[in-house]
């Protein structure tokens, strides 16, 4: 009866309004064109392009050497995975068997990597449904990871630590004990992070039920990380396709079936786990030799076509070469795990309100410069 | 009677939570890792490997290492380095040989990529810890990095 008067009294209007590209919940500049009626969203349309650097272009004027470095400034976040993935593709099409000291290290430092990106998307997820104090516990964790970063790479952001053939030094000595201190450190911290947040009647208020994305479309919309697993799609690179160290130790895949955001959430919470277990089986028995092997001071790839795939804290990242046997690439082409999460933003966020977009935004875990390239 | 269970599991949990955070307000001075920026420069170190700025290490005879094969200058991928180049007479042998006039670094270029680092035959640049580059003028940050009247170290080929 209330309803109808309102109805007949106040005719609704759809209307658009902007979210972004300055805004707090979007993480950087990313702008939303949303459709809304009164506070449930119509249509969510991104609109891409406040950062481009065009790297993909910089690619094709860059030597192999070069490449890394641009890499970092995508997936800030996973700057170790990314240089990773260039530096695989560079080595299998020149057939460069690295050592096996340099894959463990490699190894390590791309699961401490997913930890400390998963740390501060915890500390940012609670800020987005309204808990700060989480946003301080994440960034704490996550700067011992910086600092042993900083102690052994010299950065503590944009690493460029892999070089095609290797690492570009051996680790610090102080590297294996600081890596151990950690994990006797965030074994403690993880079951707060719980207490905090996960087991909270607000937060499961905010988070359960909201952005539904079932296995199909995820599939069917290239979800992959953390996204795609929450709603059961078994979508892990380093299960599905080791790389580096990979084959060697044992973990499970963090699955979950709902696809909810309180499923995205608990998935990244569960990968923290088995990350810390795989550092665990791998920083003991780090094998002595080289960190480096040779390659030409000029690199040149063999004419041909080669694609390489890792598991960023984010999801799948593709790198995909194009070589007409000179030293730069001819096209070079990232599939990057941030540009199809978004995608589906307008899927799972219509007929929610816009409180809901923020959370679930918040679990799509975006880095925009990494959209944008 | 699920309205009072609910409202028992919500402050239970929240209780859960501030139990949390209750114990750091207690001993929020324990293993605090903020650092006192910049109250604490004067005891502030940074890891031997931070890459703060390209340097050129010179000894106490104003000698560096810096041949001028323009090996960095390559490597650079945005061009932050520029090797002004010169033939002068090498001492011993009498023969002309290339050697730098000026070696440019255009700091505000720099991405601290250490490809430059690496690749130098001779060892002559190397990362220096100074990361408080804010200057009111941007020409400030490019830098001439072998000193005036320097020279070549004797014995370093490259
Ligand atoms: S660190 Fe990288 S960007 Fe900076 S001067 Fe060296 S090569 Fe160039
Ligand atoms: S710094 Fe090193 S690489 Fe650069 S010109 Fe001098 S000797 Fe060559």
């Amino acid at each position: 009866m209330e309803t109808n008067t309102i109805e007949t009294n106040f005719k609704s209007e759809e209307y658009f309004i902007n979210m972004g590209p300055q805004h707090p919940a979007t993480h950087g500049v990313l702008r939303l064109l949303l459709t809304i009626d009164g506070e449930i969203i119509k249509k969510v349309e991104p609109d891409l392009g406040y950062i481009h650097r065009s790297i993909e272009k910089m690619c094709e004027r860059d030597s192999y050497q070069q490449i890394v470095h641009l890499t970092d400034r995508m997936d800030y976040l996973s700057s170790n995975i990314n240089n990773e993935a260039v530096c695989l593709a560079v080595e299998n099409a020149l057939e460069l068997e690295v050592p096996d000291r340099v894959k463990v290290i490699r190894t390590i430092i791309g699961e401490l990597t997913r930890i400390s990106s998963h740390c501060l998307w915890w500390g940012v997820m609670g800020m987005d449904v309204g808990a700060l104090t989480t946003y301080f516990y994440g960034f704490r964790d996550r700067e011992l990871i910086n600092d042993i970063f900083e102690e052994t790479c010299g950065a503590r952001l944009t690493m460029n630590y892999n070089v095609p053939g290797g690492l570009m030094f051996d680790i610090h000595p102080n590297f294996i004990k600081r890596v151990k201190d950690f994990i006797v450190h965030f074994k403690t911290k993880l079951p707060e992070y719980d207490r905090l947040l996960t087991g909270n009647v607000i937060f499961h208020k905010r988070t359960k039920g909201v952005g539904i994305l079932t296995k199909e479309d995820a599939i069917s919309f290239g979800a992959s990380g953390p996204v795609g697993r929450a709603s059961g799609y078994s979508c892990d690179v380093r299960k599905h396709h080791p790389y580096s160290a990979l084959d060697k130790v044992t973990f499970n895949e963090a699955l979950k079936t709902e696809g909810d955001t309180f499923a995205r959430y608990q998935v990244r919470i569960q990968e923290m786990w088995e990350s810390l277990s795989i550092i665990e089986q791998l920083i003991d028995n780090i094998p002595e030799g080289e960190y480096r092997v040779a390659t030409n001071a000029v690199i040149k790839l063999p004419k041909g076509e080669y694609y390489q795939k890792v598991e960023t804290a984010r999801g799948e990242l593709g790198v995909y070469i194009i070589s007409k046997g000179t030293k730069n690439p001819y096209r070079l082409k990232f599939r990057s795990p941030g540009f199809s999460n978004l995608s589906l933003l307008n899927h799972i966020a219509v007929g929610g309100k816009i409180g809901d977009l923020v959370a679930t935004m918040a679990t799509l875990d975006l880095v925009i410069p990494d959209i944008d390239r | 009677m699920s309205y009072f269970s609910d409202i028992y599991k919500g402050i239970k949990t929240l209780l859960t939570g501030m139990s949390v955070t209750g114990k750091y307000f207690l001993t929020s001075r324990k293993g605090a890792i903020t650092q006192q920026y910049p109250d604490n420069r004067d005891t502030l170190k940074m890891f031997d490997r931070f890459r703060g700025e390209v340097i050129m290490p010179h000894n106490e005879e104003n000698q560096h290492r810096c041949t001028g094969c323009q090996k960095c200058e390559i490597a650079c991928p945005n061009g932050t380095i520029e090797i002004i180049w010169d033939r002068g007479i090498d001492e011993q042998t009498g023969k002309k040989k290339k050697k730098i006039d000026k070696f440019v670094y255009h700091l505000s270029m720099c991405t601290m990529c250490g490809l430059c680092i690496d690749v130098c035959p001779t060892d002559a640049i190397e990362w220096g810890q100074n990361f408080e580059n804010s200057v009111y003028d941007r020409t400030a940050l490019t830098r001439v990095l072998n000193e005036p009247g320097s020279k070549l170290m004797p014995g370093v080929e490259d």
